[in-house]
């Protein structure tokens, strides 16, 4: 199923695609720059209909809202790169919920509720990776498995009760600012490691060995490639930015019910997906992630301002998930068309 | 008779007497024929839209947006109920079915002709029929009152000595099992998932097969989104929400591989009568329904490492086999 379904196909060297420039065309071909061109759309459109759009305050507080999200994306963006998914996320949220909810409870410190979290996701992205490794199972089907047992588990151990006792320093990583700014500490958070996984991936061999497994798993590995052992890193990281993004989540409302992130995989994803990273495998970068995180999280601030209720914002994310994935090839073959015209035009 | 034990679904069947007896030793009432026939009612809709799903994956696929799909059809009957009481139950059961065959359509034209790929359009159709769901009502509920007794009774009268919910599943599963085995299409639905270039080669019009298993998948969620809201008596925004969980696991325990090719309506079954004597099994054994979905994850990861487990050791079997 390779050929169609690729959202960046027109972007690579296609065998009869006739030479030339077309600078417009060109460019709209290329994934970041139609992102970036609806995001500008979503901000003057949000921005003529609620004048509390472009307040700085404003827009600096609704990244909460989508941060946790965000740090979560970025792992996904090497998992789905190696041709692998994993929607065991937002499970592994809970889990981690729940083991810190239940060590605050007995009475364990902001730091050891930090280490607890993050270890709580490292474990589960491992055992993920392991079965998959092992035992040569697909990851979605792994995934699923493991999203039901991680939550399950949560809900087994919590019931409809909830954990809601956090030391009152543990509330300062998801609701904190820096310093006297405007600035939250999960935005800052958020841009270091976004930092790092796009000179982690762009900038290394290892990051260049993400493509190569995506590409070709089995080429990669008669390259020499550990592919087994960096598909099984990247699950563990997964799990570790799942973790963390469970500690902010839970500092931020303060609070462990078993629902907690419940269904965020799917957003996650979309997020993914719409950045520009081919669900087979080997194309995008962080950069079209990132910008496809800022324009989910401003659309929805945006319809948010206007008292569009959350279920109708998913048909609109739902639509643009589709739509964007048509996009650029419905642009390529316009392009080429164009092209062929001027070609026969000019009687090359 | 070796064969037969080989087959994974006897493996299956045996876990599951296991299972039943086990549970039976400690509570006789447990196998009373009453209950047995509970756990059949409560699963029926599983049954249904397991092998719908059982459809998309032979072919490679997967079909995410199954529960939005039940939520929507059911909503949009249960408030058809509501404001035109008059229209007879036969024609709601068409317009169910046909709304679900839009809706699978949809799917299947993303798929087949626009070229995405199955998880990423079902996904984005589970976000959109779900959204739906909410334009329409608009957050209220259709309930119980508001229906017409013939439209609540339709999932419990027993014309033919069976619920009309089991006779739909019983309907949908002989259907399937005949339309998989006995014709031409659905013995493609097979070559498709096991090879798609080989497929090609051999003359099978890939993008008419993943249409068609799209709109199979539909056609049964529409019927199972008018039960669905007819025998819980409510249509909400939140109906069967994540219910397309159960019905891959169910897939997945029965042996039908992710990644498309083989499966069994026999094994869907059994997947789907394992999740259910699990669920009606719970209150039994006094252990809180809040358990349920750790058990169905435990089971989904256990089942997948011994199917796994059992295909390596019969290829090297295989293998050793030749080299003799």
């Amino acid at each position: 199923m390779a050929e169609p379904n690729n959202p960046l196909s027109t972007r690579g060297a296609a065998g009869g695609r006739p030479a030339g420039s077309l600078g417009v065309l060109d460019a709209l071909t290329k994934w970041e720059v139609i992102l970036l061109l609806i995001f500008l759309v979503v901000i003057a459109v949000s921005a003529s209909i609620s004048p509390y759009f472009l307040d700085l305050f404003n827009i600096m507080n609704t990244t909460f809202n989508f941060m946790e999200k965000a740090l979560v994306a970025l792992p996904i963006t090497l998992v789905i790169l190696c041709g692998d998914i994993d929607i065991s996320v937002a499970g592994i949220m809970a889990l981690s919920s729940l083991l810190m909810g239940a060590a605050s409870a007995a009475g364990a410190g902001s730091a050891m509720l930090v280490l607890i979290g993050l270890a709580t996701g490292l474990a589960a992205g491992f055992l993920n990776g392991f079965l998959i490794v092992r035992f040569s199972i697909p990851s979605i089907a792994v995934t699923i498995g493991s999203m039901s047992l991680f939550r399950g588990i949560a809900y087994a151990v919590l019931g409809d009760k909830a954990y809601t006792r956090y030391p009152r320093p543990f509330a300062y990583l998801g609701q904190g600012y820096i310093g006297d700014s405007a600035v939250p500490f999960e935005l800052v958070l958020f841009v270091v490691l976004a930092v790092v996984f796009g000179l982690l991936l762009h900038r290394t061999t290892f990051g260049r060995k993400v493509y190569a497994i995506g590409n070709n798993a089995t080429a990669a590995r008669f390259s020499g490639v550990p592919v087994h052992g960096m598909r099984l890193l990247i699950f563990c990281l997964s799990g570790l930015m799942s973790g963390l993004a469970s500690v902010l989540l839970t500092s931020r409302i303060g609070s462990t019910r078993p629902n907690i992130a419940e269904g965020w995989e799917l957003e996650i994803i979309t997020t993914v997906v719409l950045g520009g990273v081919a669900i087979s495998g080997g194309q995008g970068n962080i950069l079209g992630v990132i910008i496809s995180i800022f324009l989910i999280g401003f659309l929805k601030f945006g319809m948010g301002l206007i008292n569009v209720p959350g279920v109708v914002m998913n048909i609109v994310i739902g639509f643009l998930l589709i739509i964007a994935i048509l996009l650029p090839g419905s642009v390529g073959r316009l392009r080429n068309r164009f092209l062929l015209r001027r070609q026969l035009r000019d009687g090359v | 008779m070796r064969r037969l034990l080989k087959r994974r679904e006897f493996t299956l069947l045996l876990v599951i007497l296991v299972l039943v007896a086990a549970i039976s030793l400690r509570y006789p009432a447990f196998l009373s024929a009453s209950n047995l026939y509970d756990i059949l009612n409560d699963t029926a809709i599983l049954f249904m839209v397991a092998i719908a799903q059982m459809m998309v994956i032979v072919t490679g696929g997967i079909d995410l947006s199954v529960s939005s799909g039940i939520a929507l059809v059911g909503m949009s009957v249960g408030m058809l109920n509501q404001y035109f009481p008059g229209i007879p139950i036969a024609l709601i059961m068409l317009i169910s079915m046909v709304m679900g065959l839009v809706l699978g359509a949809f799917n299947g034209v993303l798929v087949s002709q626009a070229g995405i790929p199955p998880i990423i359009a079902t996904l984005g159709t589970l976000s959109i029929y779900r959204g739906f769901v909410f334009v329409l009502s608009g957050g209220e509920w259709v309930s119980a009152h508001e229906m017409s007794d013939s439209f609540r009774n339709l999932p419990h009268g027993t014309p033919l000595g069976i619920t009309n919910l089991l006779l739909s599943a019983v309907l949908v599963t002989v259907l399937a099992a005949l339309f998989l085995n006995l014709t031409r299409i659905g013995r493609e639905i097979y070559g498709v998932g096991g090879n798609r270039v080989a497929a090609r080669y051999v003359g099978i019009n890939l993008k008419r097969v993943d249409f068609l298993v799209f709109t199979i998948s539909g056609v049964i969620v529409g019927l199972s989104g008018l039960l669905w809201v007819a025998r819980y008596a409510s249509a909400q925004n939140e109906t069967a929400a994540g219910f397309h969980l159960p019905t891959i696991a169910a897939c997945v325990i029965g042996g039908v591989s992710i990644l498309g090719g083989t499966g069994t309506v026999l094994g869907v079954m059994l997947g789907a009568l394992f999740l259910g004597i699990v669920n009606n099994a719970l209150p039994v054994i006094n252990l809180s329904p809040f358990y349920q979905m750790a058990i169905q994850g435990f089971v989904i990861l256990a089942a997948i490492v011994v199917n796994t487990l059992v295909d390596q050791r019969n290829q090297r079997l295989m293998l050793r086999k030749r080299l003799l």
